[in-house]
């Protein structure tokens, strides 16, 4: 974890992310995430080779239903909210081929 | 402390007697919002007509001798990251702005059915990501005790709504101390129950493994009360808690004598001397009433800083994948789909947001993953083990709740770190799905009240309720 966060590194985070950010935000977010990295350092020193990991807070177990149709939102309510919709579906802009 | 405003209690016994009508009292929360809402600016939406029909129709009920819910005719204001079905509901987001859910938060629900009277949204930082509100979208919430200091947050709005007389009581989300951080830059009660108490369908997600809601109140009875109406199982959220509401009333009143009060021996440094002063005179005030102070160790609680700073943003940064411009909120129109969600996340999500989605995003991609997050995992858990033993020695803990009281707006907006520091005593909490809650106790630097934090292991929210009943009689 001591090896400095590139410019680089915060652009391609942001495709992952599908953030479109500026080359500004690029240069201050590199700044201000490698403080914070810097910050968070201080858990290495502390020795967790027998410790689990602990995702949640509360033992969870699968909840399942009976197999039963039950109401679900109304379709016509749910996509009047959406930016496009047309014949009861989501309208999106063509795919432009594969990005990262 | 802030007693110039009737309790939630009074309010629903004196409407229930017939002694003041529904509507009378929600006109006089009505008129508190139109003198001062203009420089507080607690709320994003004041849905005053709703209110009106709301309290006219408990009116009528008390006429016809109808059996009256448990808040019948109380002003409640709800956070604005919670559904209210047909009733916009934004984060205080550019991403949300005019969208109404089409379902009720299940929280939203149990208050209705218990006769509520909602008087609105309130502001918050973007997602609940913040300590100030100074990253809502649609600019600050100013604290009312003085408006030139920042309301905390997340949930600063409705702390501050609270504080200001404009509501009875509030509703707010805590993933890492958005309500009681706020609670005590306000001079409220605020409480972040049991991890899995309350249901969180129709909260919007932020880190669904640390999201908790909670109330903000004038008096520790009235949060007990509160808690015990939005508590108990919903079949909606799988991560609810699979029990009934617990008796939460009957704590208040009960004293602490032969508790053992926790003091942590290593608390980590960070807390201003007069807040200090203010912890140490609510450990007399309790050694007085009969408990016992005894001290603990939390040694790694230094570390869950940095565990919650990136498990927090690693979720969040999954959770907020859904803000796509696809299904609802905004869309920024493009020539292809990648471009489409690029550009609308781009302009929909402010700075903070952005920032905590890439902290998430780098924590958990290829190659940084076990670096980051998988050992934030794993202090997570010495944290919550550390708690357990601590809780076989002490009935509850006491901490500060913020570092320092309200600061002034813009002293931490350049520092990110700076901001997350204000959460050093709150966010054990989370890591460990305990309940905790800040209770007024006093004032320091400007007359700003101080918050004294009671922390309690898995569903022990009635020994929190006794010593934080305690601490609010002495205060």
């Amino acid at each position: 974890m001591s090896e400095r966060l590139t410019a680089a590194d915060v652009a391609k985070v942001a495709r992952l992310a599908r953030l479109n950010i500026s080359p500004q935000e690029v240069e201050r977010y590199t700044q201000q995430l490698d403080g914070m990295l810097d910050h968070f350092a201080d858990i290495d020193n502390l020795d967790l080779s027998n410790v689990e990991p602990m995702a949640q807070p509360y033992p969870l177990v699968n909840v399942l239903r009976a197999d039963v149709v039950q109401p679900g939102l109304d379709r016509d309510e749910v996509l009047a909210v959406a930016p496009e919709a047309e014949d009861g579906r989501f309208r999106v802009p063509p795919s432009g081929g594969l990005h990262e | 402390m802030s007693e110039q405003f009737a309790s939630l209690v009074d309010i629903a016994a004196d409407i229930a007697a017939g002694r003041v009508s529904a509507v009378n009292v929600l006109e006089q929360h009505l008129s508190r919002i139109d003198q001062r809402e203009g420089e507080v600016h607690a709320f994003n939406l004041v849905t005053r007509d709703q209110a009106l029909a709301s309290a006219e129709a408990v009116d009528d009920k008390v006429k016809r001798g109808e059996k009256l819910g448990r808040l019948a005719g109380v002003p409640i204001a709800l956070k604005d990251n919670m559904c209210t079905r047909g009733v916009e509901t934004t984060c205080s987001s550019k991403m949300l702005v005019g969208w109404k859910p089409p379902y009720n938060a299940t929280v939203i629900d149990r208050l209705a059915a218990q006769d509520a009277v909602f008087v609105g949204k309130t502001n918050l930082d973007e997602f609940a990501m913040g300590s100030s509100t100074e990253n809502s979208a649609f600019g600050p919430t100013r604290n009312p005790l003085d408006i030139t200091r920042v309301p905390g947050g997340s949930s600063g709005g409705s702390a501050a709504a609270v504080a200001a007389g404009f509501a009875a009581a509030s509703l707010g989300s805590d993933t890492g101390g958005s309500i009681r951080q706020p609670a005590a830059l306000c001079g409220v009660v605020g409480v972040k129950p049991t991890y899995g108490l309350v249901s969180r369908y129709g909260l919007v997600a932020f880190a669904s493994s640390l999201d908790q809601i909670g109330p903000f109140t004038h008096t520790v009875a009235d949060a007990a009360l509160l808690t015990e109406v939005i508590a108990g199982h919903d079949p909606l959220d799988s991560t609810s808690i699979p029990k009934p509401a617990p008796d939460l009333m009957s704590a208040i009143g009960k004293g602490v004598k032969g508790l053992r009060i926790g003091r942590v021996a290593d608390l980590p440094a960070g807390a201003d001397p007069d807040v200090l002063a203010r912890l140490d005179a609510a450990f007399d005030a309790l050694a007085q009433a009969g408990a016992t102070v005894v001290d603990v160790t939390l040694p790694s609680l230094s570390y869950a800083l940095t565990a919650y700073y990136l498990i927090a943003p690693a979720e969040a940064s999954s959770n907020l994948a859904r803000y796509d411009g696809v299904r609802y909120g905004l869309r920024v129109p493009a020539g292809d789909v990648n471009s489409m969600y690029a550009e609308t996340r781009e302009v929909g999500f402010g700075d903070e947001v952005k920032r905590r989605i890439m902290l998430g995003t780098y924590a958990l991609s290829a190659g940084y993953y076990d670096a980051y997050y998988g050992k934030a995992l794993k202090v997570r858990r010495l944290i919550a083990d550390e708690f357990d033993a601590a809780y076989a020695q002490a009935d509850v803990i006491l901490t500060p709740t913020s570092p320092s009281v309200a600061f002034p707006f813009g002293a931490k907006t350049d520092d990110p770190l700076a901001m997350y520091l204000c959460d050093i005593f709150t966010i054990p909490t989370n890591l460990a799905g305990h309940p905790a809650m800040s209770v007024p106790f006093g004032t320091g630097e400007a007359n700003m009240p101080i918050g004294v934090q009671v922390l309690a292991p898995t569903l022990g929210e009635e020994m929190m309720f006794r010593v934080a009943a305690e601490l609010e009689r002495a205060s």
